[in-house]
């Protein structure tokens, strides 16, 4: 239970952290790092497939992916102009907050917070994690575990899942990244012929 | 990137050299076991891509070799789709509904959702891999403008 708060207490920190820094190359790794600490939690709780899935796309590809995209862009992130809505540390008007930056500042935590109270108070009608009782559990799920070995041949019953009984789902997965493969081959331009 | 790699850091270069064949055996053995254990097509197809992607850029890529990688990787993405449906098809036209593999072998309903599902982790791991290779061709690759 401790090592679950406190990856979980990371997770956020690893959020946060990639949410403020200005070095974009930092707040890609910071990004990768959160992705990795997904995965011990998704391993904890024995969702391997899907652990084995955030460390090859999260903290592999997707990583990868930023920090090429970060070779065509610059790797710092520009301060907002001076008229946007975020006060800013470095204006002057900071010291003397007027009114109206109070409530600029309150209202937003306000909305947040109250919407993460509204968000905790959904949770507690919610029935206990993997409660063989819950309605997610009392569905097809029990006969897939029970009946997917005896009938396919299938050990894994995950791969039995995403293959043979939602085969037409996956399919429809592969064709979407096949389409934005071609999306982007379409915005990027293809190589050579210009 | 292409041409010049990781500015012939030996180390990099060195340590990325010896890894990426068991990075890529990995990722085979992860496309192949998807029905034994964890992983399957998308996790082995994406840890392949990761492999060449490493290769690219820790050794950098000529302008000839990058036009090959991106016709290979445009190649397999199609691949991949097209054994999967393809797969599906052939179920169809042996007779039952789309992608319903026991009509494969209608005597032995376990070896053919095996080999099913097999080639469908294949097209998976063939369309993933391209799809991800090429994306990263198109983000990093020579600037063509």
């Amino acid at each position: 239970m401790a090592l679950k708060f406190t990856l979980l207490f990371l997770l956020v920190v690893c959020a946060a952290a990639a949410v403020r820094m200005k070095d974009l190359l930092g707040a890609v790794i910071m990004l990768c790092a959160y992705s990795l600490i997904m995965t011990l939690i998704w391993t904890l709780l024995n969702a391997v497939d899907v652990a084995l899935t955030e460390a090859a796309v999260g903290a592999g590809i997707v990583t990868v992916l930023l920090i090429a995209a970060l070779g065509r862009t610059g790797s710092r992130e520009e301060d907002p102009p001076p008229s946007s809505l975020i006060p800013s540390a470095k204006q002057p008007a900071d010291r003397h907050p007027s009114s109206l930056a109070v409530v600029r500042c309150a209202l937003p935590l306000l909305a947040v917070l109250l919407t993460g109270a509204l968000l905790v108070y959904g949770t507690l009608d919610m029935p206990d994690y993997s409660a063989p009782a819950s309605p997610a559990n009392l569905h097809v799920a029990s006969r897939y575990i029970t009946d997917s070995a005896p009938v396919t041949g299938i050990v894994n019953f995950v791969t039995a899942i995403l293959t043979g009984y939602r085969g037409f789902d996956t399919f429809g997965e592969t064709v979407v990244i096949f389409a934005a493969a071609v999306g982007a081959l379409l915005i990027l331009g293809k190589g050579g012929k210009k | 990137m292409s041409g010049r790699g990781c500015g012939g850091n030996l180390i990099i270069k060195t340590v990325s050299g010896f890894l990426i064949p068991f990075i890529q055996l990995f990722a085979l053995y992860l496309a192949a076991h998807g029905d034994l254990g964890p992983g399957g097509g998308f996790q082995g197809g994406t840890i392949f891509a990761a492999s060449l992607i490493l290769y690219a850029i820790v050794f950098g890529l000529d302008e000839g070799r990058e036009k090959v990688y991106e016709k290979a990787a445009g190649v397999m993405a199609a691949a991949g789709v097209l054994v999967f449906g393809g797969i599906g098809l052939l179920c169809m036209a042996a007779g039952g509904s789309f992608l319903q593999y026991s009509a494969l072998l209608p005597g032995d309903v376990k070896t053919a959702y095996h080999l099913g599902i097999y080639g469908v982790e294949i097209g998976v791991g063939l369309a993933v891999a391209g799809a991800l290779l090429l994306l990263f061709m198109k983000t990093a690759g020579s600037r063509d403008d």
